[in-house]
């Protein structure tokens, strides 16, 4: 029996019953939900500091950049950055992955160079970099993933030449919950000169995340899914690169000089963020790594990974339901189907019951179209499910198959 | 919400044994089409001679909702004329949003709960889109 990690009373939202049931949210992969302590850090920096920040001498201007520069501060002591002048305010990881493309990417990719990725990127880890490949005459290169969805580091070998400009990964698989070994492609793309990019949007909310450790060279990662507000995330990336790359948004507050006919940037971080940010998010974003820390991630990486384990040993042992990927070790997803019910009607009898899960194909159709699926169910944990919502989710696939052979 | 109201015995009974599923030989019109949102997918043939629609088959997989609206949609249309085709996918359209059908839908009608699931409605229109397009592209 696996508890909860944090006071369910943090989280507002889970004491809202739907369809006359106690709501058993377990799509957190999607987005999480928000505790209480950084919804009032949005109303109270609305309430009492809004202005805009770095322009303005007076005092709400004064507190609001305080504020948000506290906030990017912690993020990277969070991520143990070298310092937050590597910590880009972005929309969130889609944004993060196109701006390395664009910044990074154009500026050092020619014809013949390649790029290394999964068939399980998440669609925002894979159309940026087609689209790349497609601007620069750079060419694809996919690693083959073993039967269970894993990867092997010879298939990483098999993939890496001197033309690779860029080798990019997430670190855990948004279908398969699946942890990739990020420090050793990290090692093996620097030793071909590459870069290593990681997308962190399952990773980050879950594990502890050491961007020195991991060996990584940049970083993308959402608020949202890690109980912040939506709208705001981080491109981390090594101080030397981010120099080197080029702006991608022109406007205010990015500049250093500007003339009649041309502009010079201004230094990292504003280099990168060119007109006014989503300063309350950044914020809230803030509070949600309060919040994350003062439960600690080593908990919060123990306790995803449990609920993730128990959920496929019992889903697994339902006759006519397969679950995708090895069962172990994975953390916080599980994707699964139930022989001859399309996930969409499993998703809508969960409902009816109160329990939110994910149905479709993740952004992720290459790797549904390896399954040999068209869509799944996903079932995701945070720190505030429990072995009580694995309950729930067991009984709800239970009632599925009863309701659909009737 | 009721899921009774969504799942009636008649999209239960066409999910599980669609009609005019499959292939044809020597199809007049064949026309693919996905539902990005969610991985649904169609393909319809249809043979059409002098504006009647003598045969039509459907293939592809989805969700119980957009394969019984696809069974009942080849159901409604086979034997008529185009125009009247065209017309039942648009007044179909127009019900499964909360709207008055001007013609008869036969078992369509049984998707009429679909309309209080507004995520659900494009699962029920899919096989009426790939119908309109089947008949209004040339082929």
């Amino acid at each position: 029996m696996i508890p909860a990690l944090v006071d369910l009373g943090d989280f507002p939202i889970l004491g809202r019953p739907i369809n006359g049931h106690r709501l058993v949210y377990l799509d957190s992969a999607a987005t999480s939900q928000k505790p209480r302590s950084v919804i009032d850090s949005l109303i109270y920096y609305y309430e009492t500091t809004n202005a805009n920040v770095l322009r303005s001498v007076h005092t709400l201007a004064e507190e609001s950049t305080v504020a948000m520069e506290a906030a990017r501060a912690k993020i990277a002591q969070f991520i143990n950055a070298r310092g937050p002048e590597e910590v880009i305010f972005t929309r969130g990881t889609t944004e993060s992955l196109n701006t390395i493309a664009r910044a990074w990417g154009d500026k050092f990719l020619e014809t013949g160079d390649e790029i290394v990725l999964s068939p399980m990127e998440h669609h925002s880890n894979l159309i940026p970099w087609q689209q790349l490949a497609a601007r620069t005459g750079a060419r694809l290169r996919y690693i083959e993933l073993e039967p269970d969805g894993t990867i092997a580091l010879n298939q990483v070998q098999a993939q890496l030449s001197d033309r690779t400009r860029i080798v990019t990964l997430s670190a855990v698989s948004n279908v398969l919950g699946t942890f990739n070994p990020i420090r050793e492609v990290a090692d093996m793309a620097h030793q071909v000169g590459a870069i290593m990019v990681v997308d962190g949007a399952q990773s980050v909310p879950h594990l502890p995340t050491d961007v020195q450790a991991m060996g990584a060279d940049f970083l993308a990662f959402s608020g949202h899914k890690m109980l912040g507000p939506t709208g705001i995330g981080i491109l981390w990336g090594k101080s030397s690169l981010l120099d080197a790359a080029d702006p991608v948004v022109f406007g205010g507050e990015m500049i250093a000089y500007v003339d009649r006919e041309s502009a010079t940037w201004a230094e990292l971080p504003a280099k990168f963020e060119g007109g006014t940010p989503h300063i309350a998010g950044a914020i809230g974003l803030g509070a949600a790594v309060d919040y994350l820390q003062k439960v600690g991630m080593s908990r919060i990486a123990l306790h995803s990974q449990q609920l993730a384990e128990e959920a496929y040993r019992r889903l697994a042992a339902i006759e006519g339901i397969t679950v995708y990927g090895p069962p172990a070790p994975r953390t916080s997803v599980v994707a699964f189907n139930v022989t001859g019910i399309h996930p969409h009607d499993v998703a809508q009898v969960f409902d009816s019951r109160g329990v939110a899960i994910r149905a479709g194909h993740h952004c992720a159709q290459p790797l549904m179209h390896l399954l040999d699926v068209g869509a799944t169910a996903r079932a995701s944990f945070y720190l505030y499910n429990s072995s009580r919502d694995v309950d729930a989710l067991i009984e709800a696939t239970e009632e599925t198959k009863r309701y659909f052979t009737r | 919400m009721n899921l009774d109201d969504m799942y009636r015995e008649t999209i239960l009974d066409h999910n599980q044994a669609p009609r005019h599923f499959g292939h044809m030989e020597n199809p007049t019109q064949v026309v693919g089409m996905l539902n990005p949102t969610c991985g649904d997918q169609i393909q319809l043939e249809l043979k059409i001679h002098d504006g009647l629609i003598e045969d039509i088959r459907f293939s592809g997989q989805g969700c119980s909702i957009s394969m019984a609206s696809a069974s009942m949609m080849t159901e409604a249309v086979i034997g008529h004329p185009v125009s009247e085709a065209l017309a039942l996918a648009q007044n179909f359209k127009t019900f499964i949003t909360g709207g008055t059908s001007t013609v008869p839908l036969g078992d369509l009608e049984a998707l009429h709960g679909v309309s209080q699931f507004p995520s659900r409605v494009k699962c029920a229109t899919l096989a009426h889109n790939a119908l309109e397009k089947a008949l209004t592209e040339p082929s």
